[in-house]
């Protein structure tokens, strides 16, 4: 049985999905992108295959995408994380219009049209106000680790409103308010709301339409999701548990069986 | 009274400054401003006196500055740091008609006229990137201490190219630089690049016109200083005085408004002298 892969460099995690003939994914595997790339590409894809039982000769057809996706040596083939993200979504949510895409270090919002091609898209890699680099920052000034931050906001009461101007900036107004005896958890919803906001905003640039689909690290964060909803009032997807995180791999993946399927009708 | 006084209360560091009748400095102080922005501010300046071996109620008038110019609760007046440090360095070097002024947490650009009239300003105070922070940042990414990156930076040779503009990605892009068994110096260097490059555009967008006076905190930092004076074609003036430039600006305007021919007040700036000073007296001599 051949299958094909797909490998997603992401600046903050390395994914890998591996999916048989039909689109079904037999295996995943996840990781730290570090420094060395081609490593984290190479440890989750061994990891993937294991998991999913096939053997390396089943293997027909390598896609990469992501930031990394140039520097994987063992690939066939390279695609945008746009195209990734629009085939990877649509997988799961065949109606998806408008994507959401909130990594450790981008944000990206898109709009497709019924056929699936990019419309228009925006997104944000120059400040880290508007990524998930800036909850992991606000954490840091608040004392608590990057897994915290979900029970943390879910503790929260009320918003303490932070301005979101840049994350740097973010650890004086952080201080101020815990010595204001603001809770940590009110802060931390803060920072969660005014990364809402940044969201909301990008995908207003992109005329966004339903439905939605939310994807991305940042999207495992249960108030993150919710609070979206209540924005967006209709038509959002949001792929179940760790899989939000691989829309990027499966789209690569089923990239990959698609090229291959040319290649082999020529 | 023949002595004024400044306060700069910056971000990250107080300067006070004493001068006498004739605008020389006799006095000085620079203390980190921490969490009390009152307490640093009223530290500050009873320093600077005790530097210039004056008491308080000697001082005829107190001008605060920098963005808790407010918290100088012993002050008389209230200046914006940008028109002091355009009066600083133009007392410094008469010849300024530029000014860049590097803080902890921002970056000024100031285009003036010869003697200190501001007529354009330009300021990064919403973004990181091109400020004191970056090198704060490079430091405890690379485990450095803040004194320890300029000398560092002019050991590079070969400069990195740093792409990433936020402060928080390039500390990963400097980690990344590390990885792929860069020096620390080229390393050190690029970052000191990339935050020229920025401060010379903000230049740009204000004119730059000889001579540029370099203020702020940040010219205690050779690389820095060497870095912008490669990229600017004018004359860079910078002194050991750099840092104090706004307090300096701000002791010459409270020079203009001593109060003539009166006493001085009782200032409550340190447990001692709140004892000894009354407030009514204080109020009486501020209003004179």
């Amino acid at each position: 049985m051949s299958c094909t892969v797909g490998i997603d460099i992401g600046s903050t995690y390395t994914k890998t999905a591996i999916l048989d003939e039909g689109g079904e994914v037999l295996g995943r595997a996840m990781r730290p992108t570090g420094f060395k790339l081609e490593q984290a590409a190479q440890g989750t894809f061994e990891e993937a295959l294991a998991a999913s039982g096939r053997g390396r000769e089943e293997v027909e057809y390598v896609c990469t995408t992501g930031f990394g996706r140039h520097l994987v040596s063992f690939r066939d083939l390279q695609v945008t994380d746009l195209t990734a993200q629009a085939w990877g979504t649509r997988a799961f949510y065949p109606e998806t219009r408008t994507v959401l895409d909130v990594g450790g270090q981008t944000m990206k919002a898109m709009r497709m049209d019924g056929d699936g091609k990019v419309r228009s898209f925006r997104l944000n890699d120059k400040c880290a106000a508007g990524t998930g680099a800036f909850l992991e920052k606000t954490a840091r000034y608040l004392g608590y680790r990057i897994e915290e931050i979900g029970p943390l906001v879910e503790s929260s009461k009320e918003i303490v409103p932070i301005s979101g101007v840049c994350a740097v900036f973010a650890e004086s107004e952080v201080i101020n308010h815990l010595s204001q005896g603001a809770a940590p958890g009110d802060i931390m919803h803060g920072a969660m709301e005014s990364l809402i906001e940044k969201s909301v905003r990008l995908m207003k640039r992109v005329q966004m339409e339903p439905e939605f689909t939310l994807v991305g690290g940042i999207m495992r964060f249960p108030t993150m999701v919710r609070v979206m909803r209540e924005h967006l009032s209709e038509g959002v997807n949001v792929p179940e548990g760790e899989l939000v995180q691989f829309t990027g791999a499966i789209g690569a993946a089923v990239l990959a069986r698609r090229r291959l399927e040319k290649l082999q009708a020529a | 009274m023949p002595y004024a006084s400044g306060v700069d209360v910056g971000s990250t560091q107080t300067k006070a400054i004493v001068v006498d009748e004739a605008g020389g400095i006799v006095g000085r102080s620079l203390i980190d401003t921490g969490a009390n922005v009152v307490r640093a501010a009223e530290k500050a300046f009873a320093q600077a006196i005790g530097d210039a071996g004056l008491e308080d109620y000697e001082i005829g008038f107190v001008i605060g500055t920098g963005y808790g110019r407010y918290k100088v609760e012993f002050g008389d007046a209230q200046v914006t740091e940008i028109v002091c440090h355009a009066r600083g360095a133009a007392a410094m070097f008469p010849d300024t008609q530029t000014v860049l002024d590097m803080g902890g947490q921002d970056t000024k650009a100031i285009r003036l006229k010869p003697g200190g009239d501001v007529i354009d300003f330009c300021m990064n105070d919403k973004c990181a990137a091109g400020t004191g922070r970056f090198l704060q940042s490079a430091a405890a990414a690379l485990g450095l201490e803040l004194e320890a990156l300029g000398p560092t930076a002019l050991e590079g040779q070969r400069p990195v190219s740093i792409s990433t503009t936020c402060t928080v990605f390039a500390e990963s892009e400097v980690l990344s630089w590390l990885a792929r068994g860069k020096r620390i110096e080229d390393i050190l260097l690029g970052v000191h690049r990339s935050i020229g490059s920025r401060s010379f555009g903000l230049l740009r967008r204000v004119g730059i016109e000889n001579e540029v006076t370099f203020s702020g905190g940040v010219t205690k930092n050779e690389a820095m200083v060497e870095v912008m004076a490669e990229m600017l074609d004018t004359t860079l003036n910078v002194s050991e005085e750099s840092h104090f430039m706004g307090a300096l600006g701000a002791a010459l305007f409270a020079l203009e408004r001593l109060p003539h021919g009166d006493a001085g007040r009782r200032r409550e700036v340190t447990s001692a002298s709140a004892e000894a000073g009354p407030t009514v007296a204080a109020q009486e001599g501020g209003a004179s």
